[in-house]
């Protein structure tokens, strides 16, 4: 089968796994905090888009920036009410926590929305095939790699060129001296953990078409997000983004030419890297 | 056996004798997952059963029906086998249903022999359930119904030569290769490719396994997954990969055009074509009236599906034992109540549980999706009538 | 100043003492045995969690190891005694259990002399991938496992001949394994409080200077994850013995996090940690998934949330913070 067509389906699913995993990244990198609960806040933002647009009519770009906004003002407030007394607690003590958040988000969405899984009706000029000149193929597609190379970018920009980036930045790589040159770690900490889990939303709505969204969400794809954290190398944007890719076209090129081998690879794979590399393929020795 | 094990096993039996002969309350336990993955199945499933009771009032005579619901949460078996356990010991209950998920079925099935409960299965699959216990009987289906007739389907009136197989990798999937192949082959098809998809726990990106079945160019893609998510997906990725242009027809069972999904499938789902026990869009008088009153009670976008009326049908059948039975519920009465059990007024037009193999025997409708007035439709091209569980009429596997 | 005075020496020297309360667990077991005789198939389940959560404290409390793969072992463990009884008609249950235990254990053996090399987030992930693997290949290889299906109606020898497996009521499975508990219980007690142990607990408090001392640290982290997994293996060999049943939930994710909550929960590093926590754990999900099937996540999560919130390590945390505070009063 052509190669082409197999590259622009890896490249698709990598990029959902990107937009929804970049922020876990980033806020496990900053602050060393285990947040299990991760994939609960893209599983809210996609349900706040989808409810956005079956209650409200709203366009899909319009129901996205809701997700993300919703998402990030309510991931501060229990940023500030709850997960700030955990910052000191063991790491496995906020493990239990953001297991118990989970749990306790499952059952609201449950028993607010009901178990059925929800569909993300698209927009027409989002739907069907689009001929690129050399192939035709799924238009939808094309968006999720177009929207996840823009987004790629924009946070390379953001964290490369501006004083936050570099913020940041210097507080991933030694907190403490960050911290003794005026950094307040902990307002970035809230700043970042907000724009991780609005980008966590809005990858909840942008993939709801791949992955799906129900209420167990959270749970389902939790050992994908941490895979992608872990290969991509904690608190490295640029990390993540190839690890997120190298992982979904490899996975889909195997998948196609080894169908019996199933989802058997991802894991092999994973496997492989960490042994060869056990801070990330992108990490650097030490973090 | 010790004498004293014997003993206290007598002992069991005979309170259970006294419990269940002095009540004119019949006890129903239900285990069904009501939360997790098959959160959604057990909701429907619980809501056929509920509707049923609503829409016949009078179904259980002067008898009253207790309902002991328990989360079999996920499909591991031993979580069902841990609720069965304890609603035969402690809850004491005449009658057991639900069971989404084949494990729960299979290993709870020695349980119920011991206890001698009866024990009807509303959804679970795996052909040779019914084989693991006398107390089991089946009112939804196994995955030969389906897959088998839609072999037939497929050579004699598509018309179609060569197929290729998608499957989710687990039992059901393999049950669905099996009896589509055994049909198809029977009737002069050939199956060019089997492709297996991943398993059951998650929706898979169908787009690799599709690119494959789309390069072998069959004249019909037979395509097994779960009801749910998984056939959202199928239909989208069939219509986002062109291959209906490309001149492959999706086919399969009815799972993958389930009615809760139907109206979320979009247009990519016109002209594929189907084979189950039940659509929503079936027109008949009880199945009028259970589609109007379910969106009564749960809302203009809730429809019944298989599974629910797999669920009022188990209710149906519950209600014939408890009445042929006058509220005194024991084992062998039941199973022989059961036994050859006709219901006509099922939404999905007449069933009847198969003597000999406690199976249910009903008919299968081959139907293609059409669009009316902006809204998915089932229309109706042919009906296979009283269609039995062919696994065990060709005593295939385990079947035997 | 004799050194025996000082109350750190003290403690050190009588912690492995047995003290009253350590009788009180196995009083409880018993006790519940005869006040909820229908119950005990819940129960059962309850204690090879208990085994279950033991065997990866000994891991994680003891040698710092933090691993989000224990499952592998568990379903090992089940999976061997499962496939013996199937295909081999091996169905004798104490042999069983040692067989689970050495395949269990070889797994642990060769998969911990693999990613033992790596802490932190990696070696979380590679824990998962390693049980990810085992499960693919259990599904892959179905005609010998079963796959999601099942081997249906596993039945096994009376244990030692004598007490007939009890398909209704689980009263065999439920002291079964209370003995096995037991056992286990006492071998890993001895464990820790062995130099063996006590070298465990120094390789995670102070990693760089248990090799300045010279202690053999990867062997010994090597060696206590095997045992962890031989125990973990005859907690899954006990699982399919006492319920007659296995599939491929007994590898999946969802053991593995469950068992790493219960533990964290219960307080790990304390032994009776797995014992709180697993009691805890399972009895409130039962008795509220039995009030409210849809809604029980709730009330758990929230208990989970306020435990991290408001006790460090635990439930036996928390015991030992408010001991503190009565004696320091």
């Amino acid at each position: 089968m052509d190669l082409i067509s197999i590259l622009l389906g890896g490249l698709a699913s990598g990029m959902v796994l990107f937009i929804v995993s970049v922020g876990l990244s980033v806020t496990m990198g900053l602050m060393g905090f285990v947040n299990l609960a991760h994939g609960g806040f893209a599983m809210l933002g996609g349900y706040a888009i989808v409810l956005g647009m079956r209650h409200w009519g709203l366009p899909f770009p319009a129901a996205l920036a809701l997700g993300f906004a919703a998402v990030a003002a309510l991931s501060v407030v229990l940023e500030r009410a709850l997960y700030a007394r955990l910052y000191r607690a063991a790491e496995l003590d906020q493990v239990l926590f953001t297991i118990g958040l989970v749990f306790v988000m499952i059952a609201l969405v449950t028993l607010a929305v009901g178990p059925e899984s929800q569909r993300v009706v698209l927009p027409a000029w989002l739907d069907g095939q689009t001929d690129l000149g050399f192939i035709r193929y799924r238009t939808y597609s094309l968006a999720l790699i177009a929207c996840g190379t823009l987004l790629m970018l924009a946070l390379w920009l953001g964290f490369e060129r501006t004083r936050i980036g570099a913020r940041i930045r210097a507080a991933v790589d030694n907190r403490r001296m960050a911290e003794s040159v005026g950094v307040d770690v902990g307002r970035l900490f809230t700043l970042t953990f907000a724009l991780g889990s609005g980008l966590a939303a809005a990858g909840g709505g942008l993939g709801a078409e791949i992955l799906g969204l129900d209420p167990q969400y959270p749970l389902r794809y939790l050992a994908y997000f941490l895979i992608v954290v872990a290969v991509g190398g904690l608190g490295r944007v640029t990390g993540v983004f190839f690890a997120a890719l190298l992982i979904g076209v490899l996975d889909f090129v195997l998948k196609v030419e080894f169908p019996k081998g199933g989802t058997m690879f991802i894991y092999a794979l994973t496997l492989i890297f960490l042994l060869a590399r056990p801070q990330g393929l992108f990490g650097k020795r030490g973090t | 056996m010790t004498a004293k094990s014997k003993l206290a096993l007598a002992l069991a039996a005979a309170c259970f004798a006294a419990a269940s002969a002095s009540a004119q309350t019949v006890k129903l336990g239900v285990v069904l997952p009501f939360t997790g993955v098959g959160a959604e199945f057990g909701q429907q499933v619980d809501r056929g059963m509920q509707m049923f009771m609503k829409l016949n009032p009078t179904a259980f005579g002067p008898y009253k029906v207790e309902m002991v619901k328990r989360d079999s949460k996920n499909p591991s078996g031993a979580e069902a086998k841990t609720a069965v356990q304890e609603l035969i010991a402690q809850d004491k209950v005449d009658i057991l249903a639900g069971f989404i998920y084949s494990p729960d079925a299979i290993a709870s099935a020695p349980l119920v022999t011991e206890a001698r409960r009866p024990m009807v299965v509303m959804n679970a699959g795996t052909a040779w359930i019914t084989n693991l216990s006398p107390m089991i009987a089946r009112v939804s289906f196994s995955m030969w119904h389906s897959g088998f007739a839609m072999g037939e389907a497929a050579a004699k009136i598509i018309r179609a030569k060569t197929a290729v197989v998608g499957y989710t990798d687990f039992p059901p999937g393999k049950d669905s290769l099996d009896a589509f192949k055994r049909g198809f082959e029977a009737n002069g098809g050939k199956v060019i490719d089997a492709i297996p998809m991943g398993g059951p726990g998650q929706v898979p990106d169908f787009t690799p396994f599709f690119q494959r079945a789309k390069d072998r160019k069959p004249d019909v893609f037979f395509v097994f997954v779960p009801a749910g998510d998984h056939a959202v997906s199928v239909v989208k990725t069939y219509g986002a990969l062109g291959m209906r242009q490309a001149g492959i027809k999706l086919i399969g069972p009815g799972d993958i055009t389930q009615d809760i999904k139907l109206q979320s499938m979009g247009d990519d789902a016109v002209g594929l074509i189907t084979i189950h026990h039940y659509n929503a869009d079936l027109d008949n008088a009880a199945n009028r009236r259970l589609v109007a009153a379910w969106k009564q009670e749960y809302g203009a976008s809730a429809t019944p599906d298989f599974m629910g009326v797999q669920g009022y049908d188990g209710m149906a059948a519950i209600a014939h034992v408890v009445t042929t039975l006058k509220g005194r519920v024991d084992a062998e009465g039941a199973m022989q109540a059961l036994k050859g059990w006709k219901y006509d007024a099922s939404p999905r037009g007449p069933i009847m549980i198969d003597p000999v193999t406690r199976d249910i025997v009903m008919n299968e409708y081959l139907s293609e999706l059409v669009k009316v007035n902006g809204r998915l439709v089932q229309k109706n091209i042919g009906i296979l009538n009283a269609v039995k569980d062919m696994c065990k009429e060709l005593k295939e596997g385990r079947c035997k | 100043m004799n050194p025996q005075a000082l109350p750190a020496v003290r403690e050190l020297a009588l912690r492995h003492r047995l003290q009253w309360w350590e009788a009180l667990p196995w009083v409880a077991g018993i006790a519940a045995f005869f006040l909820f005789p229908n119950y005990l198939a819940f129960g059962t389940q309850v204690l090879i969690t208990i085994l279950f959560a033991l065997s990866l404290d000994l891991v994680l409390g003891y040698a710092g190891i933090v691993t989000l793969g224990h499952a592998a072992f568990f379903g090992a463990g089940a999976y061997t005694v499962g496939m013996l009884a199937a295909h081999l008609g091996w169905t004798e249950p104490l042999s069983g259990l040692l067989a689970a235990a050495l395949v269990a254990g070889a797994i642990g053996l060769v998969s911990g002399w693999v990613v033992l090399r790596t802490q932190g987030l990696t070696l979380l992930m590679l824990t998962l991938c390693t049980m990810a693997l085992l499960e693919q290949a259990a599904n892959m290889f179905s005609g010998w496992t079963g796959g999601f299906d099942g081997m249906p109606g596993l039945s096994f020898q009376p244990i030692l001949g004598l007490f007939k497996f009890d398909v209704l009521f689980f009263r065999t499975q439920y002291l079964y394994a209370l003995a096995v508990l037991f056992a286990c219980f006492v071998l890993v007690r001895v464990l820790v409080y062995s130099p063996f142990g006590r070298s465990l607990t120094g390789i995670r408090e102070n990693l760089l200077r248990m090799h300045a001392v010279g202690a053999p640290v990867r062997a010994r982290q090597v060696l206590a994850y095997a045992i962890s997994a031989a125990l973990a293996g005859v907690a899954g060999a006990a699982f399919v013995q006492a319920t007659g049943y296995v599939n491929l939930a007994v590898l999946g994710l969802e053991r593995a996090t469950g068992v790493l909550i219960i533990l964290i929960l219960g307080g790990y590093g304390r032994l009776y940690g797995a014992f709180a926590g697993a009691i805890v754990y399972m009895v409130l999900e039962h008795t509220l998934s039995k009030a409210y099937p849809t809604a029980w996540q709730l009330g758990l999560g929230l208990t989970l949330m306020l435990v991290a919130l408001y006790a460090r390590n635990g439930i036996l945390g928390l015991g030992e913070a408010l001991r503190r505070r009565w004696s320091a009063r």
